[in-house]
């Protein structure tokens, strides 16, 4: 929840939302991700919807947050996108809780907007720190700030999301390698094991093995939240990870989504990673999701 | 012509191991990450002294670039060390995505870049460095000629916001600029003035392009030396002048002549003062084993070529 008074949109103000609130708040990501996507007949749909639920409970419940956005974020949570193409589930989060305007979503991908095709932080938009979308970079980036906040005896602490077939770029491993042997344990990695990348299922293009055994092999803590479009669940993981911290290990959450969740006809396939709904589809989507909290 | 005395040889290396131990002092938020290449990039005193602002990484360069964007956020100074080589080529996207495009405020700090790195052979002597690294937008992009020079820079850039690369090498060479200089980023400095020639020297190149204005002045040719450390931004209000004055100009740099130096001259001058100019650069070529000598002379870069550019230029007025 944001620490702050400033948010354009609380739950409940300074209570925690309650699971139908977060369930709402989740339905209402879903139309802004496809009604983003929609509008400019681009963007990545599948994975954003897959882990709709995942970035509301970071915002929404878990991360202590200033929504009053400082690049330096001392003395709050900070989260990290790596995995950069699922922007439109990030900035709908971050518009929805108070960091910019919701009808900013209006722009996504458009000429001269703040809400570029992958995140970054070179047009100033609140919420961003680090630019995204050449995968594998965001593990490192994360644990600069986490050895900053420690640096700083700063004691919150720092969330990641990966996708899983960004762990086949092999900078992750030199991450995962180097959070484990220098006890950054004020970090906590998610992987969202969808099983799907661009080209396929990823057991297809390239097989990735045990992913637990790997990041246990490598010294994490590894937690497995299995029903990861469940935003209870996702709560309940995110706490008990949170729980984990602080002690001399780097926590991992891998947690299991299905890609497209939300809308029928983009579930459990690769074919929506990177390819946007027409007027019928976009119509057929957002009848299975209407609108909670107003749209844009 | 304005004479320099050589001081002492000492390598830049040392010049950028010291600057940081300085910056250890006085600067509370800066801090050093190296790649396994402590004792190569003398950083030993900086990790001795503040072991817990220094960041052993292992081999692990791409890591490294990404963890130093990071520790940005919260106000740290990251200094990064290793070779010129895996400072650049190796670690290009982690660079543009995480460090340019993201405008953090890291400085790349290269040793061993070019030729003079030696018997180590062309996987680890970069030639391509300066142009990778200036073509990215934001960056700033410093090439030092000695040890005088490569500290002052070292504690200059702690002092500039944004992404700064920071070049300098191996071998022990000439020191010859004062030792209470004081940097300015994107300034250039005029070493001699001369009328016939410009002569835009940079990193190892400078010391030679002084050897080759005492030859020239001795054939009766006066030659100006500019020593540009700063390729971007590039002091063009300072080429220009000196260009005008003398009517044309060899660039000198341990680097390809494809993206280096001599190139953002040649684009000063030609949107602003179309002048005849000659490259002191490598050929597009790949360097190979040998020493540091051995090769500036194998491929051109030293003293000599200077001169017989200078020559070849004149003749082209």
């Amino acid at each position: 929840m944001p620490n702050t008074q400033e948010a354009a949109f609380q739950i409940n103000n300074a209570e925690m939302p309650n699971t139908q609130q977060l369930e709402d708040f989740v339905t209402q990501v879903r139309r802004d991700i496809v009604r983003q996507v929609h509008k400019v007949n681009s963007g990545h749909p599948g994975g954003s919807l897959g882990c709709a639920e995942f970035i509301t409970a970071l915002y929404q419940d878990v991360m202590d947050y200033n929504s009053n956005f400082n690049m330096d974020g001392i003395g709050e949570d900070l989260f990290f996108l790596s995995n950069g193409h699922i922007s439109p589930v990030f900035y709908s989060v971050l518009a929805r809780s108070g960091f910019f305007p919701v009808e900013e979503l209006n722009t996504f991908r458009l000429l001269n907007s703040r809400l570029q095709g992958h995140p970054t932080t070179h047009d100033g938009l609140q919420g961003v720190r680090t630019s995204s979308g050449s995968l594998g970079q965001g593990m490192s980036v994360a644990i600069g700030a986490a050895l900053t906040k420690k640096m700083n005896n700063d004691s919150h602490l720092i969330f990641t999301l990966h996708g899983d077939g960004e762990l086949q770029e092999g900078q992750n491993w030199e991450a995962i390698m180097y959070a484990a042997g220098n006890k950054v344990d004020n970090i906590i990695s998610t992987v969202d094991l969808n099983g799907q990348q661009i080209d396929g299922a990823t057991d297809e293009v390239l097989p990735m093995g045990n992913i637990k055994a790997k990041f246990e092999a490598f010294g994490w803590d590894v937690l497995e939240v299995k029903e990861g479009n469940n935003i209870t669940k996702i709560i309940e993981g995110l706490k008990e990870a949170k729980s984990r911290t602080g002690k001399g290990k780097p926590v991992c959450i891998l947690l299991h989504t299905i890609m497209g969740h939300g809308v029928d006809f983009m579930m459990h396939t690769h074919k929506w990673h990177g390819v946007a709904p027409n007027d019928e589809q976009l119509k057929d989507a957002l009848a299975q999701n209407p609108a909670t909290l107003g749209d844009y | 012509m304005k004479k320099y005395t050589n001081t002492g040889n000492k390598d830049t290396r040392s010049g950028f191991g010291d600057g940081l131990a300085e910056l250890g002092r006085t600067n509370e938020n800066v801090v050093a990450l190296c790649a396994d290449l402590t004792g190569s990039l003398k950083m030993d005193e900086f990790k001795a002294n503040y072991p817990e602002r220094f960041f052993q990484t292992g081999i692990a360069e791409a890591n490294m670039i990404g963890i130093a964007s990071g520790m940005t956020i919260g106000g740290k100074i990251p200094f990064t060390g290793t070779f010129a080589n895996f400072s650049t080529g190796r670690v290009y996207d982690q660079i543009r995505q995480s460090v340019a495009y993201s405008e953090k405020n890291v400085k790349i700090c290269a040793s061993h870049a070019g030729l003079t790195l030696g018997e180590d052979g062309a996987t680890h002597q970069i030639l391509e460095d300066i142009g990778l690294m200036k073509m990215l937008p934001g960056m700033t992009v410093i090439n030092t000629c000695d040890y005088n020079q490569t500290k002052a820079a070292t504690i200059a850039i702690a002092e500039h916001v944004g992404p700064v690369y920071l070049r300098f090498g191996r071998p022990k060479v000439a020191n010859f600029t004062t030792a209470d200089q004081k940097f300015e980023i994107g300034k250039a400095v005029n070493l001699t003035e001369g009328k016939d020639v410009t002569i835009i020297a940079t990193g190892h190149l400078v010391w030679e392009a002084l050897i080759a204005a005492e030859q020239l002045e001795e054939k009766g040719i006066s030659a100006e030396v500019i020593n540009i450390h700063t390729i971007k931004p590039l002091d063009e209000a300072a080429i220009l002048a000196s260009v005008k004055k003398t009517g044309c100009v060899v660039t000198a740099e341990e680097h390809n002549f494809l993206g280096g130096l001599g190139e953002s001259v040649a684009r000063t001058l030609t949107l602003n003062h179309p002048t005849p100019q000659e490259f002191v650069a490598t050929n597009d070529t790949f360097g190979e084993s040998g020493t540091p000598e051995e090769l500036m002379e194998k491929y051109g870069l030293n003293a000599d070529a200077i001169v017989k550019a200078s020559e070849k230029v004149i003749k082209r007025k």
